[in-house]
């Protein structure tokens, strides 16, 4: 099946600095309609009925969360978009923002509708800062027209952390405090900015929302699977020889969205980023969605020629790096895990670490406080799983280094040289 | 009420004026640090805690132009080592380290977002992508 761009149909297709051009492809029809035809809970009702979710990789309900926001009390609500795009792997929300800033202020704005807020932020990571005139143009031009009465829309630069990419640690950095995660519950809609019942919604996910308030929510939910409905826009990296960005219905199988991407020679698949799944070939049939994989969206092929174990180590690099550091299973279980696949590395790995690495991996995803914690553990299980042939080789060549030396201590490249 | 004011003029304006003197003068200096604080009624352990939590916010000293090198799987498939390995050699520096004439300094990131350009780097806001060894030299030479 070919790709399916709805969310990516504007990208070079629109001159991302020009409103007109915007308007001549029928933008801004969907928030007019929302605007004069509909009511906030109307809005909420069409969304909820779409079946949309969160396009971040938590796949909450969008419809749902806007509700709860909508019914919670208090004098200030918020909406923010979640532009710190930091998963390893992924790179869509920067070809959407470059491509169809409109799309995105247009969904901003129905949204602002539906829960009545009066401030909207755009968190935007640091690394993409080129984008940020854009957006900035875009929000102006909107304003300019009179399309953001009801709220103003705010760029936010973040300042170069991956975990305020979760939603609490991101307002946490909103409000000028170090970007850790939030003990939940309250959650967001209920509690958020500035405590405050707030909406934190992915770019992608707001990108969606004037196509459905446009064509309806049963062309919507006709799409995907049961949990999954629309598409997906999907960043493809690694060992591919076209790598981008591509859309398909949600349930479409990995082995199709490879093939459009170039993939040869396929040993593994990374999907989801450096906290995301590791698959072997022989899972390639499976179908992408909330229900089995997917998370932001980021598909990194392995060839035959690479190594698993190499691979997590590099991921567990990432992360370690990027733990806030607030809660124990995340902050130490990282660095130990970082330490073991080290060792695995460099050839003084043990049998027991395999263990330890399971005990591990099992204890940071039951007791992490967010996300990143309770992630961590997928490619390491993952890769115990199905790749666990490639740990004992590592082991036993270890063994052998070991006695090889006499029980010294040393690395793969002193032993060779 | 208390969180509006918070809002209004402290803690809010925190991370964007410790951006914005950042972006002016390089690092973060203890007495910058003290003027932001001064300005908007908070306490200097604040700023602190927050210029060290971002990779944005340096506290010791950078180069001029800061080149940012990523080290994630993506990149790393496509041979990011190389190119690390050619920045160290070009400016004799390793990562973490600035060039004694403060032209240049050098880290190793997470992803940049740049995976289907796959090697990636950044100079400042710049993103140079689809790198080898032999491209380095005359990038840095630009600068």
């Amino acid at each position: 099946m070919a790709q399916k761009r709805i969310v990516l149909g504007n990208c070079g297709a629109v001159d991302p600095q020009s409103i007109d051009s915007y308007i001549a492809r029928g933008g801004f029809k969907a928030f007019f309609k929302a605007r004069d035809k509909m009511k906030p809970a109307g809005i909420i009702s069409e969304i909820k009925k779409s079946g949309l979710t969160g396009r971040g990789g938590a796949g909450f309900s969008t419809g749902l969360k806007w509700e709860l926001a909508r019914n919670a009390r208090g004098n200030e609500k918020y909406l923010i978009c979640n532009a710190d795009e930091g998963e390893v792997g992924t790179f869509k929300d920067k070809y959407l923002l470059s491509g169809d800033p409109f799309g995105l202020v247009e969904g901003l704005a129905i949204a602002g509708l539906a829960i009545s807020a009066k401030q909207a932020y755009i968190y935007l990571r640091q690394e993409y800062r080129s984008i940020n005139g854009l957006l900035t143009g875009a929000i102006a031009q909107a304003a300019e027209r009179g399309y953001l009465k009801h709220m103003d829309i705010t760029v936010f630069e973040g300042a170069g952390a991956y975990i305020c990419g979760e939603e609490s640690a991101l307002m946490n950095s909103i409000e000028g405090r170090r970007g850790e995660s939030r003990y939940k519950p309250p959650f967001p809609p209920q509690k958020g900015l500035w405590d405050m019942p707030t909406i934190i919604n992915n770019v992608e996910t707001l990108m969606n929302v004037p196509h459905i308030i446009n064509k309806g929510a049963d062309w919507f939910s006709a799409m995907g699977t049961a949990r999954s409905k629309g598409t997906k826009v999907f960043s493809v990296s690694g060992d591919v020889s076209r790598p981008g960005v591509y859309e398909l219905v949600m349930g479409s199988c990995l082995r199709e969205l490879l093939e459009l991407a170039g993939a040869s020679d396929t040993r593994a698949v990374q999907v989801g980023g450096a906290a995301g799944s590791i698959l072997p070939a022989s899972l390639l049939d499976t179908p992408l969605s909330h229900e089995t994989y997917l998370g932001s969206g980021a598909v990194v092929a392995l060839n035959s020629t690479r190594d698993i174990i190499d691979a997590v180590h590099n991921d567990l690099h990432f992360l370690n790096d990027e733990s806030c550091g607030k809660c124990t299973p995340c902050r130490e279980g990282t660095e130990v895990m970082l330490e073991i696949y080290g060792r695995l590395k460099s050839g003084d790995g043990h049998q027991h670490d395999l263990a330890a690495l399971e005990d591990l991996a099992r204890a940071m995803a039951a007791a992490s406080l967010c996300g990143l914690g309770q992630a961590a553990a997928v490619p390491v299980l993952d890769s115990l799983r199905y790749f666990y042939n490639d740990y004992i080789d590592r082991i036993n060549q270890s063994h052998f280094l070991r006695s090889y030396l006499g029980g010294e201590l040393f690395t793969i490249e002193e032993a060779i040289r | 009420m208390a969180n509006k004011k918070e809002q209004g003029n402290g803690r809010a304006g925190l991370l964007p004026a410790l951006k914005e003197q950042a972006g002016s003068s390089g690092c973060l200096e203890r007495g910058a640090m003290s003027a932001v604080c001064g300005r908007l009624g908070l306490p200097l352990n604040e700023a602190f805690g927050v210029a060290t939590f971002y990779s944005f916010l340096p506290v010791s000293p950078v180069g001029k132009n800061v080149i940012r090198a990523c080290r994630c799987l993506p990149c790393d498939l496509k041979d990011a080592g190389a190119v690390i390995a050619a920045i160290r050699q070009e400016l004799g520096i390793g990562p973490g380290q600035a060039t004694p004439d403060g032209k240049f300094s050098f880290e190793l990131v997470g992803c940049i977002g740049a995976c289907d350009q796959a090697p990636a780097i950044m100079i400042n806001d710049r993103v140079y992508g689809e790198l080898t060894a032999a491209k380095v030299a005359g990038i840095l030479k630009s600068y």
